[in-house]
């Protein structure tokens, strides 16, 4: 009797196992699909200025933004093209997703200091 | 000092233009100006916290922190604004008549009184964390304390001058149509906050359908203008509005609108309430 308990447990361990290595398969296999598609794309705020100012990304894709703040003050990342308004702390980074986009310029610029701090996204 | 004049102006545009409607709507009922203030005051301290862990709430919930919250905020003051309307439409009759004063005594301690000042906190916490974070950028970024002082004075009297003319413009208005118009105010303002809400959730990629661009006025009226920024907060004007807002923002003015209509208590009342429209 001993015996039979033992097989259940194992074969449960066995299960459970098996099931988690399939979520882990499928989860893997997502993220990548997800990465594979999407176009990843990096910024940083120096002295209220956007580095690089002109970001290119091919239309029809999903994009993330990296937006890194390299300034101790806070910034406001926004665009009305884009549909983007998201405060980044001092010395933090925020990331921005952004649906895939038609061909164009599109403005991004920094709220707080509106008289320096702008780019644009070009998709292509 | 021009840039702190100009960003606290805007910020303090959306909060105190929320503020002046609810003062007008609840002008005359009793105790309603200290829980407006109470609800100013709640939103100020909030707004503190806010911008001190900025950064955590950005990196909390796998980055979209700062969009739930704001997309949360938005969601529980337009649900407070259509209770608001909805509870008025049933109790509010008294206000429509021509003892309006004597009505308006009557209903104090009105509970939904209560909900307009929880939308007065929350329009002032966001804004407010705002004007927060960007003035303590200007003071760190080296910008001489008296200057930002100057500013940030200016730019707050200019945009609580705009919210009270707002405020005395209401007031003007005969009691016996005051009730039509804040109704009507306040079903804007809801079904504008809602859209925020949803550009929020769009942003955030937690709703991605309906994403297109419905229309661009930028070029005629761009909503960082003056204009454009008091028409964006009392009827929800965006120059640029994903197909979802549109949706969301026509969606919410007609549900407050059939909701007001089946609250309402018989015919009687709301013949009143069509008359005074």
């Amino acid at each position: 009797m001993g015996e039979d308990v033992r097989t259940i447990i194992e074969r449960r361990e066995m299960t459970s196992s098996r099931i988690l290595f399939a979520a882990a398969a499928l989860a893997a296999g997502v993220v990548a699909a997800v990465a594979a598609e999407e176009t990843s794309l990096e910024v940083s705020i120096k002295d209220h200025r956007f580095t690089p100012a002109e970001l290119h990304a091919p239309a029809d894709k999903p994009i993330v933004i990296v937006v890194k703040n390299l300034d101790s003050t806070p910034e406001e990342f926004e665009s009305k093209a884009l549909k983007i308004e998201k405060v980044v702390a001092g010395s933090a980074e925020i990331t921005v997703r952004v649906r895939p986009l038609k061909a164009g310029s599109y403005k991004f610029f920094g709220e707080y200091h509106e008289s320096t701090a702008k780019g644009v996204l070009v998709v292509e | 000092m021009l840039g702190a004049l100009v960003i606290v102006f805007r910020e303090v545009i959306e909060a105190g233009l929320v503020i002046g409607i609810v003062l007008a709507v609840t002008q005359g009922a009793r105790g309603s100006r200290t829980v407006v203030f109470a609800g100013v005051v709640a939103g100020a301290l909030g707004a503190g916290l806010v911008a001190l862990f900025a950064d955590a709430l950005s990196q909390a919930v796998a980055g979209r922190g700062q969009e739930l919250f704001n997309a949360g905020v938005l969601a529980v003051a337009v649900v407070m604004l259509a209770w608001h309307n909805i509870w008025m439409a049933r109790h509010g009759r008294e206000l429509a008549s021509e003892l309006a004063a004597a009505g308006r005594a009557a209903v104090s301690g009105d509970k939904s009184f209560f909900g307009l000042a929880l939308v007065v906190a929350l329009a002032v916490l966001r804004e407010g964390s705002e004007v927060a974070l960007f003035l303590y950028g200007l003071l760190v970024s080296g910008e001489s304390g008296a200057d930002v002082i100057l500013g940030g004075f200016s730019g707050l009297v200019l945009g609580a001058g705009v919210s009270a003319l707002t405020y005395f413009g209401l007031v003007t208005i005969p009691a016996r149509h005051l009730f039509a118009v804040t109704t009507a105010m306040i079903t804007l303002l809801a079904a504008g906050l809602a859209a925020q809400c949803a550009a929020f959730l769009q942003q955030a990629w937690i709703v991605t359908a309906l994403s297109q661009t419905m229309w661009d006025t930028s070029g005629v009226l761009p909503d960082t203008s003056l204009v454009g920024r008091v028409l964006h907060t009392l009827i929800g004007y965006v120059d640029q509005p994903t197909a979802l807002q549109v949706v969301v923002y026509v969606a919410t003015l007609a549900g407050i609108f059939l909701a007001t209509r089946l609250a309402a208590p018989r015919p009687g009342a709301a013949n009143v309430h069509a008359a005074a429209e």
